[in-house]
C-alpha cells in the first residue's frame, strides 16, 4: 500500500523540479493517494509471464543515412530564449559545475 | 559534501602493499560521423555556437529523434573489436535528470540492453606483460552541450554568475565502454589503467570510428578506484574520477586515489562513494558535483525509437571487414621484422611502429628503418621535445636516405648531415645532397690526388703498408676524408691506397 | 446573395462542398477564409475555441492559393479549404502554447510535418485552437487560458483535451480541424459536440512537431463535421515521415473512397462486435441512460443494414484506465522535463537568493504548470522511481500486452468493434473539476484503442433528453483505417436517415449568441 505523504510528494516534486506551495502539497498528497489506489490493480492482473509492450506497433531497425540536413536559424531560435549572449543561451548559475 | 577533515596521503608503495586496488574504467568515445546520433545536424569542429542544431538537438517541443545508421555500425564494430557479443535485439532508454547542458533534461542512452556486451581486450604493458581486461558492455548514447561559466569576479553583469550554453555538441554520437572490475593489478594498477585507455584509443583509430584524440575530448575516461584489505575481501567502496584528459592523467589519478583512500581507511573512516574531479596541475582529486538523492534516473525504454535488431549477416560482414587490430598487427610485424622482444617493445613504446612500417613500405629494411627512427631521429625528437611522428621528415624520406647510403653515394656521417638538412626543410634527401654537395666523391682521380698528397706528407707510411703493417692506413684515410670534407667512401679509399702503395 | 448570407452559406458547407466550389471557381479562397474569419469574430466571445487568430496571415495564405489557381497551377483537391489547428501542434512563426502558460508567447522556429503538408496542400490556417494544458484533460477546463464553451450549451464543456477544435467545428468557425488523441482527446470532444473525430492507427500521422504528452499513445488526427471530410483531411496529413521513427511506411490513401463507399449504408457482410466491457451487458454503470439507449438504437440500425452483430468480451479492458494513468504520466513526466525556462518559454526567478539554474527551473515549473499537469508529472515520477518501476510502469506495460491480445482475439471474430464514445453527454463547466478520478472516467471507452495503437472514430448517433449530442465509437484493427471510414460513413448515413426529417444531427444545434451579425 503506497503512502503519499506530503514528504513523499515533496521528494517527488524536488526530483521533478517543481516548486509547490504547502497547500498544493497537501492537496496533491490526498489526490494522488486516491489515484494510486485506483491504478494499483495493474500489478494484480499483470503476471510475470506476460511480456511488456512499449511500442504499440511493432517496428524495428528504423534509421537514416549519415547525411547532414539544414540547421536552424540561430537568430530565430535565440529570439525566443529568455536570455542570450554571444550566440549562446544565458542560464543562471549552475550549482556544483565541473 | 564531506565535513570531516581530509587525512594526509599514504605513500603509494605503502598503500599498495597493504591494500588491494580494484579498478573500473568507463571510456566514452565521440564517433567521427558526419551527423549527430539522433538528428542530421552536421558535426564539424570549431563551428560558431548554436549553428549546428536542429529542433531535435535543441530539445524543442515537438522534436523527435531519428537514429544515425552509421553510428550503429561504428558501435557494432567497436563491440566486435572488443570481442563482445552483439545483441540480437536492443533498445534505447531515457536517463532522466535536469541539467542545462542536456536540452531535453533526459539523455537518450541504453540501459539494460546495450548493443554489445561480455567482451575482453588484452592490454600490453611496456615491459611486455599482458593483462586481460573484461568488458562488461559497450552502448550508444548522445553527448551533452557545452556550458561556459561566466561572471563572478570579472565584473560582468554586476558580478552575478551565470553560464552560456552552446548546443553544437549536444547529440554527437558517443559509445560508452564499461569494464568489469579489473582485479589483481596490485601496484601496477595505474599503469594498467593508462595502458587500457591507450589500447582503446589505438583500436578506435585503427577502426576509423573516431579521431580519438584525448586532448580534444574525443576520448574521455572516468576512472573508478576502490581498495580492499586483500583479494579475498569483498569489494570496497569506489569513487569515480572525471576530467582525466590524458593517459598520464589516468595513471596519476589512479595513483592519487589509491594513496588518498588508503589514508581514509587507515584513519578508520569510510570512503565516500562520490564523483571526484582530477586536477592536472597537481595530480590530486577533489569531490565533484554534489548529486541529490543518489540520482534516481528513472530509466525507461525510449518510446520515440524502435528496437534495433542487427541482422546477423550484417554483423558477420562487419566482423570480416574489420581491419587488422593493433595487437595482431604488432605480433605480425614482430615476426616479419625479426626484432628481439626488447627491441620491439622499445619501438612500440616510442610510438615508432607506424613510422618504421611506412619506411619499410617505401623501400628499406626493418633494421635500417629502426636504426634511423630509434637512433638519430629519436634523439632529435627527445631534445626538441617533439613527438617522433611530428618531426618534419616522412618515412619515405627516411627510406630514401638509407637507399643513398646503400648505393654508396653517401656514408653514415654524411647521412646525418643530410638528415639535418631534411629536418630543416631543405627538401628531400636527394635535394639536400645536391644542394649541399654532400655526395661522396666517386671520381677515383680526385681520390688519388688526395691519397698522393697524404702519402707525400708522410713518406714512411707507404713503406710500412707495403711491409704488411696496415695500421697507418687509417691515418691516410683520415687525411683523405679531411681533404674531401668527409665526402669519400672509406672503403674505396682503402682500396685505392693499397693499390697506390703497391704501384 | 448578401455578404452575410454568403458567409452563412459558406460556413455551413462541408469541406468537400467547399473544395468543389473552389475548384469550379464559384468562390475564391479569400471569400471562404473571410467568411470563416468573420464567423470566428462573431462567436468567439461566447465560445472561446481559439487561442490565436491572425486575420491578415490567413488572408495572405488564401490570396496565395487564389493566385496559384489563377496562374493555372495544379492544386491539391482541398486547396483553399481552411483548417483550424490544435495549439499542441508546432507552427513556425505562429505562437504555440499547448494550452499552457509556460509556453506563453513562444513562437516556434519550425513547422510540424503535418503543418508542412497542410501548407503544401494550400489549406489556409484559421488559427490555433484551445485545449487542456499539454493535452491532459477531458473538458478543456485545464487550459491555462480559460475554458472553451460547448456551442450546444455555453454552460457546458466541449470535451477535452481537444475541446477547441471540436467547438470550432460545431460553431461553424471552421470546416476542418486538426486534433490529437492520447486517450480520447479527439473522439470524446467529437462525441459531446456532435462532430466527427478520428484517432488514426498509431504511426499513421507523423508526430514530428506535436508537443509530446505520452509518446507511445499520442496521435494527431482529422476532425470534421462529416466522415468524408475527416477522410479527406486524413489523406492530407497522413503517411510516412522519416523524421518520426514510429511512423508507418506507406501512404495514407483510400480513406475518402472508403467513406464514399460506406455512405450507401450497406453493411452486408460486415461483422460488428459490441464490447461488453465498454458499456455493454454488466458494465452499464457510469453510462448515462440516453447514451446507452442511443447505442442500442444504433446497433439495431446496423443489424437492419445487414451487419452481423455479436457481443465480444475484452476482459483486460477493465484495467485499461489504470494502465493508462500510469503509462501516460510516466512518459509525460519525461516529455515535459524540457520546460524549464532555460531555452524558451516562461522563466521565473525564485523570490529569494540564490538564483541558480536549479531554483529557476523549479520556480518556473511551479508557476507555469497548472494543477492537472503537476498532478500527472508527480504521479509519473513516482511510477518510474527506483523500487516502484516494476509494480507500476512495468506492470502497466504488461496490461498493455493483454489489451492488445484481447483486441487481436476480438478482431479474429469481427471486422469492427463498437461502443458509446463517452459515458455521458456534455457535463456542466466546473462539475468534475474537484474530482480528478471522476474526470478520468470520461475516457474509459476511448483509452483501450490508444494503448493498443488501433484506430477509432466517433460519429454522432443521437441526442439526449436535453438535446445534447451523443457519439458512437467504432474501432478497427491497426492499419485498417479505411474500414473505419467505410463503416463510419455507413453509420452516419443510417443515423441521419433515422432522424426526423433525415437531418444531420449538427443541424439541431441551437444558434449561438453573437455580438456581430450574423
Amino acid at each position: 500500500m503506497p503512502t503519499f505523504s506530503t514528504d513523499e510528494v515533496a521528494r517527488l516534486a524536488a526530483l521533478a523540479r517543481i516548486d509547490l506551495t504547502d497547500a498544493e502539497l497537501t492537496r496533491l498528497a490526498a489526490e494522488l493517494e486516491v489515484i494510486a489506489h485506483a491504478v494499483e490493480k495493474v500489478s494484480e492482473i499483470a503476471s510475470a509471464d506476460v511480456p511488456a509492450t512499449s511500442h504499440p506497433i511493432p517496428l524495428v531497425n528504423v534509421w537514416r543515412e549519415d547525411v547532414p540536413v539544414a540547421t536552424l536559424d540561430r537568430d530565430e531560435v535565440l529570439a525566443q530564449a529568455p536570455a542570450a549572449e554571444d550566440g549562446r543561451f544565458a542560464v543562471p548559475q549552475i550549482l556544483g559545475e565541473e | 559534501m564531506t565535513t570531516t577533515p581530509t587525512p594526509s596521503l599514504v605513500e603509494y608503495e605503502d598503500a599498495v602493499a597493504r591494500f588491494d586496488p580494484v579498478l573500473g574504467i568507463e571510456v566514452h568515445v565521440e564517433l567521427g560521423t558526419a551527423t549527430k546520433m539522433f538528428d542530421g545536424a552536421p558535426v564539424t569542429f570549431g563551428a560558431e555556437p548554436n549553428t549546428q542544431v536542429t529542433p531535435v538537438s535543441l530539445g524543442l517541443p515537438g522534436a523527435l529523434p531519428s537514429l544515425n545508421r552509421a553510428a550503429v555500425e561504428s558501435a557494432i564494430r567497436i563491440g566486435l573489436a572488443l570481442n563482445c557479443e552483439i545483441a540480437a535485439s536492443c533498445r534505447f532508454a531515457r536517463k532522466n535528470y535536469f541539467y542545462p547542458d542536456i536540452p531535453k533534461n533526459f539523455q537518450t542512452s541504453q540501459y539494460d540492453e546495450p548493443i554489445a556486451h561480455d567482451g575482453w581486450i588484452d592490454v600490453e604493458l611496456e615491459d611486455g606483460t599482458v593483462v586481460r581486461v573484461e568488458i562488461e558492455r559497450a552502448h550508444m548514447e548522445e553527448d551533452a552541450g557545452k556550458n561556459t561559466h561566466v561572471g563572478g569576479h570579472d565584473g560582468r553583469l554586476q558580478g552575478a554568475e551565470y553560464s552560456l550554453v552552446d548546443y553544437n555538441r549536444a547529440g554527437i554520437p558517443l559509445v560508452e565502454i564499461v569494464t568489469r572490475p579489473i582485479l589483481g593489478t596490485g601496484e601496477r594498477a595505474p599503469e594498467v589503467a593508462a595502458a587500457y585507455v591507450r589500447t582503446l584509443r589505438d583500436i578506435f583509430r585503427t577502426l576509423g570510428v573516431s579521431e580519438a584524440r584525448m586532448e580534444r575530448g574525443n576520448v574521455r575516461a572516468d576512472v573508478n578506484v576502490s581498495l580492499r584489505p586483500s583479494p579475498e575481501s569483498p569489494l570496497g567502496t569506489r569513487t569515480e574520477t572525471k576530467n582525466v584528459n590524458s593517459f598520464r592523467s589516468v595513471d596519476r589519478a589512479v595513483r592519487f586515489e589509491i594513496s588518498r583512500q588508503a589514508a581514509v581507511l587507515d584513519a578508520g573512516l569510510s570512503v565516500i562513494q562520490e564523483t571526484r574531479h582530477f586536477h592536472e596541475t597537481d595530480g590530486t582529486t577533489s569531490p565533484g558535483r554534489v548529486k541529490s538523492d543518489a540520482e534516481d534516473y528513472r530509466y525507461f525504454p525510449e518510446p520515440d525509437l524502435v528496437p534495433i535488431e542487427p541482422d546477423r549477416a550484417w554483423v558477420e560482414e562487419l566482423r570480416s571487414g574489420l581491419p587488422e587490430l593493433p595487437a595482431a598487427r604488432r605480433r605480425r610485424l614482430h615476426t616479419e621484422w625479426g626484432f628481439a622482444d626488447a627491441e620491439m617493445r622499445d619501438v612500440v613504446n616510442a610510438g615508432a611502429l607506424d613510422l618504421i612500417e611506412a619506411s619499410v613500405a617505401a623501400g628499406t629494411t626493418p633494421a635500417a628503418a629502426r636504426k634511423w627512427w630509434m637512433g638519430e631521429l629519436a634523439r632529435i625528437a627527445s631534445s626538441s621535445e617533439t613527438a617522433l611522428e611530428d618531426l618534419p621528415i616522412t618515412p619515405a624520406q627516411v627510406a630514401q636516405l638509407q637507399q643513398l647510403v646503400d648505393a654508396g653515394r653517401i656514408n653514415d656521417k654524411l647521412a646525418r648531415q643530410v638528415l639535418a638538412g631534411v629536418l630543416a626543410g631543405e627538401g628531400s634527401p636527394e635535394d639536400v645532397v645536391a644542394a649541399r654537395g654532400l655526395e661522396v666523391v666517386s671520381d677515383d682521380g680526385q681520390l688519388l690526388e688526395a691519397i698522393d698528397a697524404a702519402l707525400a706528407a708522410q713518406p714512411d707510411i707507404a713503406e710500412k703498408i707495403r711491409g704488411g703493417n696496415l695500421g697507418p692506413i687509417g691515418a691516410v684515410i683520415g687525411a683523405v676524408m679531411k681533404a674531401t670534407r668527409g665526402q669519400a667512401d672509406a672503403g674505396r679509399v682503402r682500396e685505392l691506397v693499397l693499390e697506390r702503395v703497391q704501384a | 446573395m448578401s455578404a452575410t448570407e454568403l458567409t452563412s452559406a459558406l460556413t455551413r458547407r462541408t469541406a468537400a462542398d467547399l473544395a468543389a466550389l473552389l475548384r469550379a471557381g464559384d468562390v475564391s479562397a479569400v471569400e471562404v477564409a473571410t467568411a470563416h474569419l468573420d464567423r470566428i469574430e462573431a462567436v468567439e466571445p461566447a465560445v472561446h475555441a481559439f487561442l490565436h487568430v491572425d486575420r491578415e496571415d490567413t488572408l495572405a495564405q488564401a490570396r496565395a492559393v487564389d493566385a496559384e489557381r489563377a496562374a493555372g497551377e495544379e492544386l491539391h483537391e482541398l486547396a483553399g479549404v481552411p483548417v483550424a489547428v490544435k495549439d499542441v501542434v508546432v507552427t513556425r512563426g505562429t505562437p504555440t502554447t499547448a494550452g499552457s502558460r509556460i509556453l506563453e508567447g513562444w513562437v516556434p522556429p519550425y513547422d510540424a510535418t503535418l503543418v508542412t503538408r497542410l501548407r503544401a496542400a494550400g489549406m489556409p490556417m484559421l488559427g490555433k485552437t484551445n485545449m487542456d494544458e499539454f493535452a491532459m484533460g477531458s473538458s478543456t477546463e485545464h487550459s491555462g487560458y480559460g475554458p472553451t464553451h460547448n456551442p450546444w450549451d455555453l454552460d457546458r464543456i466541449p470535451g477535452g483535451s481537444g475541446g477547441g477544435s471540436a467547438a470550432a467545428l460545431a460553431a461553424f468557425e471552421a470546416p476542418l480541424a486538426i486534433g490529437t488523441d492520447t486517450g480520447g482527446s479527439i473522439r470524446q470532444p467529437a462525441s459531446v459536440t456532435g462532430t466527427v473525430g478520428v484517432k488514426p492507427t498509431y504511426g499513421s500521422v507523423s508526430r514530428y512537431g506535436l508537443v509530446a504528452l505520452a509518446s507511445s499513445l499520442d496521435q494527431a488526427g482529422p476532425c470534421a463535421r462529416t466522415v468524408l471530410d475527416a477522410a479527406l483531411l486524413h489523406e492530407v496529413i497522413g503517411g510516412h515521415d522519416p523524421l518520426d521513427a514510429t511512423s508507418l511506411t506507406g501512404p495514407a490513401a483510400g480513406y475518402a473512397d472508403a467513406a464514399r463507399q460506406g455512405a450507401s449504408g450497406d453493411l452486408r457482410g460486415v461483422r460488428v462486435g459490441v464490447v461488453r466491457e465498454l458499456g455493454g451487458s454488466g458494465h452499464e454503470a457510469g453510462f448515462q441512460r440516453e447514451v446507452s439507449a442511443a447505442f442500442r438504437r444504433t446497433v439495431e440500425l446496423l443489424e437492419g443494414a445487414g451487419a452481423e452483430v455479436v457481443e465480444v468480451s475484452c476482459p483486460s479492458f477493465t484495467a485499461a484506465l489504470a494502465a493508462y494513468y500510469l503509462i501516460l504520466p510516466a512518459e509525460a513526466s519525461s516529455n515535459l522535463a524540457k520546460f524549464d525556462g532555460m531555452r524558451f518559454g516562461l522563466r521565473v526567478e525564485p523570490a529569494e537568493e540564490p538564483v541558480t539554474a536549479e531554483r529557476v527551473m523549479a520556480a518556473t515549473r511551479g508557476a507555469g504548470f497548472g494543477s492537472e499537469v503537476k498532478r500527472r508529472i508527480i504521479l509519473g515520477t513516482y511510477a518510474l522511481s527506483a523500487g516502484y518501476y516494476d509494480a507500476y510502469y512495468g506492470s502497466a506495460q504488461k496490461v498493455r500486452t493483454l489489451i492488445q491480445r484481447d483486441f487481436a482475439a476480438a478482431f479474429d471474430a469481427v471486422d469492427v468493434l463498437v461502443s458509446p464514445t463517452a459515458p455521458t453527454t456534455a457535463f456542466k463547466l466546473g462539475e468534475k473539476l474537484d474530482d480528478p478520478l471522476a474526470m478520468y472516467l470520461n475516457d474509459v471507452a476511448t483509452i483501450p484503442a490508444n494503448l493498443a495503437g488501433v484506430p477509432g472514430i466517433s460519429v454522432p448517433n443521437g441526442l439526449d433528453d436535453a438535446g445534447l449530442p451523443i457519439g458512437l465509437q467504432i474501432l478497427a484493427p491497426a492499419r485498417a483505417d479505411a474500414r473505419l471510414y467505410r463503416v463510419g460513413a455507413a453509420v452516419e448515413h443510417l443515423v441521419t436517415a433515422d432522424r426526423p426529417g433525415s437531418a444531420p444531427i449538427i443541424d439541431s444545434i441551437p444558434a449561438i449568441p453573437t455580438e456581430v451579425a450574423p
